[in-house]
């Protein structure tokens, strides 16, 4: 049976099923952190030349990438709303962007926790960690952008064009350690192989997928207020069982 | 300076205060907030029905 996708894409549709949705992914990613941090702090091993500190990177890597796809990801629904004029896609948008710099926040923050102990400096403007805060600033900006404007669909045009812009940092940031000769280190993970122990990467996978889950969740609990707060006047919001209540 | 000495006596504490709390702790946080946000505009859209009906 084929499903109708696009039946979807409009808030009426998508709002009970965001509803279905959110416990599904928010009871895998708790039970995910469970056995990522057992995995990282009890079954992997200490790291031959950093020790116990190496550890951060079950947050730190996670926080990284999911900073990085989820503004990929904002600025793909800011581009679709822009483009076709969705308003379900520019909602989608706006409840990406805090979590997305909440991400990138903790990215910097355990990276510098990182650095300290190991480079001996809390922070050094490295085009890594340089690019990964401009990314922080982009979040901070397409949020401040689109609550300054009062029409919520002028808001959605205005902060649309800052993140289609702004999605060059994205390949700035994975590529910079190629590019310039940084501190930071490069991909330890490759095509061609790792020389990491299988725990740990069990450790960081797994903490991977537990925040993936744990934004999605977040992301579909903050377009449900969106929508509610956007189509309020609507027939169909004061007909919703939660409303009535 | 006591700071390094106490962060290499004690790393296993300073990762999880550090980093581990700290990133729970702004979950646990986005999470209030969404809900709090949610219970808000719930009333919002209930009183503007309620006033509806009563007009």
């Amino acid at each position: 049976m084929a499903i109708n996708w696009f039946k979807y894409s409009a808030p009426t549709t998508f709002y009970p099923l965001a509803g279905k949705l959110i416990p599904w992914f928010a009871i895998s990613s708790a039970i995910l952190f469970a056995v990522g941090l057992y995995i990282g702090f009890v079954v992997a091993p200490a790291d031959a030349q950093q020790g116990e500190f190496y550890r951060i990177i079950f947050i730190h890597v996670p926080s990284s990438i999911i900073s990085m796809f989820l503004y990929l990801i904002m600025a793909g629904y800011a581009a679709l709303g822009l483009i076709f004029n969705t308003r379900l896609s520019s909602m989608m948008a706006s409840a990406v962007a805090p979590t997305g710099a909440l991400f990138a926040f903790i990215s910097l923050w355990t990276g510098a926790l990182w650095g300290k102990p190991m480079w001996g400096a809390w922070w050094v403007w490295d085009a890594r960690l340089t690019s990964e805060l401009i990314l922080l600033f982009l979040y901070l900006g397409f949020i401040a952008l689109h609550a300054s404007i009062d029409d919520p669909r002028r808001a959605d045009r205005a902060a649309a064009l800052l993140a289609i812009v702004g999605s060059v940092n994205v390949p700035i940031i994975y590529f910079s350690v190629k590019w310039w000769n940084t501190l930071h280190q490069g991909s330890t993970i490759k095509y061609s192989g790792t020389s990491m122990h299988i725990a740990m990467q069990q450790a960081m996978f797994t903490m991977l997928a537990a925040c993936w889950l744990y934004a999605i969740a977040i992301a579909l609990m903050r377009v449900r207020c969106i929508i509610l707060e956007r189509e309020k006047n609507t027939k169909w919001i004061t007909e919703l069982a939660e409303v009535k209540k | 300076m006591s700071l390094d000495i106490w962060m290499r006596e004690n790393p296993l504490t300073y990762i999880w205060v550090g980093s581990y709390a700290v990133a729970f702790a702004i979950f646990a946080i986005e999470i209030a907030m969404v809900v709090h946000k949610r219970k808000i505009t719930l009333q919002q859209v209930r009183l503007m029905r309620e006033a509806e009906e009563n007009e």
